[in-house]
């Protein structure tokens, strides 16, 4: 297997952003990923891109070729990937397969979501795809209540308090409100989020990931590439992906995610390294609970104790393990497809050094971890300086 | 929803059929093809459910999509069978408030969601608490 290095980063601003399209946010990004990199769209080779529904959202299907067209690469083939809400990191992992595999030299990795062209109401439904449709949403599941059901059986199981869930927000607020690129660049006290309206009890307003407009690009190359066209390439040492069940009623624990730990375990065989190795993490928080029950099964921390972590704040900026430094799904927002992609353009600035006020500190070994509904599929990458 | 959809699932729907793999003495619901135990399809056989069992979790949804709207609030749990698997359900006719892990509930026949004013109805499983 060929090495992977990332040599170009590029992502739009997430947010409501009323004057964007979908092809024009994707674009957007390709641009400034491959000015980073310093490459032209004829030295391209393939297109991976992750939507989850532009399909629903936007009316838009056939989005692999709509993208290399405007994307000005004809006749480079080009593939839309969908795993909902993972669609992004899947994209990823298409990438490095294609490299590591010898069947391309670079490779463009877009992730896009135009989530706010369609009405509050309706959204709520489009998200509620990445469910069961005929046994969870039928019954009146929404997306946020699968997240709940998980919030409250781990509460009950290990005493996870309201307030833990809020601290997230609270951590992930503030580090959104260092980052330009944040839907949310603004802090929140554990008060507000207390005190915002029930979504799906025990989940608030503010335990949920916004609906967001966004897109993030990274370009991938071979070894030899990498060596001739980039002076600080980040290499990908690890990837890992894993499925489980797509309903919760069919998992043995709904404490944790399966497809978490079994992708975990895939990507840190290949990087050859523990969690105790990983010096920051830009983890799936769609929901607050997500992210404690997701830094227990990545390894940071025992079951049961990914609450109290967080209230220790040992996922700080500056605690042992950061996690999500970006602000995460929570502030910096979760447009689903580009959110896998948009991890990675992170992970790739802080091993660069160049993350400015939320740069974690010697940074050297990056995890990110991208999860498509309630856990049906994980796919998890491991980056280096 | 258009109604052939709703119409195959009608068995496990109203009377809560599910498979049962014979190699595993394993229980599933919703029915499966496959057993997902010994990942074989060769003694999966149709078994009516316990309509008993107790609350696992649950939430309250105050937000839903359009054709559950007129709903909110209403609860969502998991419920572990008597003697078998996990199912996602609403629990109904009761008080928020009384909603707890543990509780006991059984198997109701009720009206699930209609879809707008000239869609079918779709009808199906609820529970009720059973003390």
């Amino acid at each position: 297997m060929r090495k992977v290095a990332v040599i170009g980063v590029g992502m739009t601003k997430f947010g409501e952003l009323w004057n964007s399209s979908l092809r024009s946010l994707t674009i957007e990004a390709g641009i400034k990923a491959l000015n980073d990199a310093g490459i032209g769209g004829e030295e391209v080779d393939a297109i991976y891109t992750g939507c989850m529904s532009g399909d629903m959202f936007v009316k838009q299907g056939h989005i692999a070729s709509l993208i290399a067209d405007y994307g000005g690469m004809l006749p480079v083939p080009s593939t839309r990937v969908e795993a909902a809400c993972a669609s992004g990191g899947l994209a990823l992992r298409q990438g490095f397969m294609a490299i590591a595999s010898g069947m391309a030299d670079i490779v463009v990795v877009g992730g896009v979501e135009k989530m706010t062209d369609s009405l509050g109401s309706q959204t709520t439904g489009y998200l509620a795809l990445a469910a069961d449709q005929e046994w969870e949403a039928f019954n009146g599941a929404t997306f946020p209540s699968l997240y709940a059901l998980m919030a409250r059986r781990h509460m009950h199981e290990y005493g996870t308090t309201e307030e833990q869930l809020g601290l997230v927000a609270v951590k992930n607020h503030h580090n959104g409100s260092l980052n330009p690129n944040a839907h949310f660049q603004f802090d929140v006290s554990l008060e507000k989020v207390m005190n915002s309206s029930l979504v799906a009890d025990p989940l608030r307003l503010f335990h949920c990931s916004p609906v967001s407009d966004g897109a993030a690009c990274v370009i991938l190359a071979s070894e030899e590439k990498a060596k001739e066209l980039s002076e600080d390439p980040v290499w990908i040492i690890g990837s890992g992906q894993a499925s489980a069940a797509i309903g919760l009623y069919d998992r043995e624990d709904i404490c944790t995610i399966d497809s978490t730990v079994n992708a975990a375990r895939t990507a840190y065989k290949m990087a050859g390294v523990t969690p105790k190795d990983i010096d920051f993490a830009e983890v799936h928080d769609c929901f607050t609970i997500n992210e404690i029950i997701s830094s227990e099964d990545l390894g940071f921390f025992k079951k049961g104790e990914g609450g109290k972590a967080v209230e220790e704040g040992l996922t700080s900026l500056d605690g042992e393990i950061p996690i999500n430094p970006s602000g995460g799904l929570k502030a910096k927002g979760h447009p689903v497809g580009a959110t896998g992609v948009a991890q990675a353009v992170e992970a790739v600035i802080q091993l660069r050094g160049k993350a400015g006020k939320r740069q974690v500190k010697d940074a050297e070994i990056g995890l990110t971890h991208n999860i498509g509904g309630s856990g049906g599929t994980a796919v998890i990458h491991i980056f280096s300086r | 929803m258009s109604v052939p959809r709703f119409w195959r699932e009608i068995p496990y729907r109203y009377r809560l059929i599910g498979s049962y793999c014979e190699n595993c003495k394993e229980t599933f619901f919703p029915p499966r093809e496959i057993c997902p135990k010994c990942r074989r399809a060769g003694n999966i056989k149709n078994i009516k459910l316990e309509e008993e069992g107790e609350i696992f979790s649950y939430t309250v949804i105050r937000t839903a999509p359009p054709e559950f709207n007129t709903q909110t609030p209403y609860v969502v749990a998991l419920i572990k069978l008597k003697n078998g698997p996990l199912i996602l359900s609403q629990v109904t006719d009761c008080d928020v408030e009384d909603i707890e892990i543990g509780k006991k509930v059984r198997m109701v026949f009720r009206k699930i969601s209609e879809d707008g004013e000239a869609g079918i109805i779709n009808y199906g499983y609820k529970f009720v608490l059973a003390e």
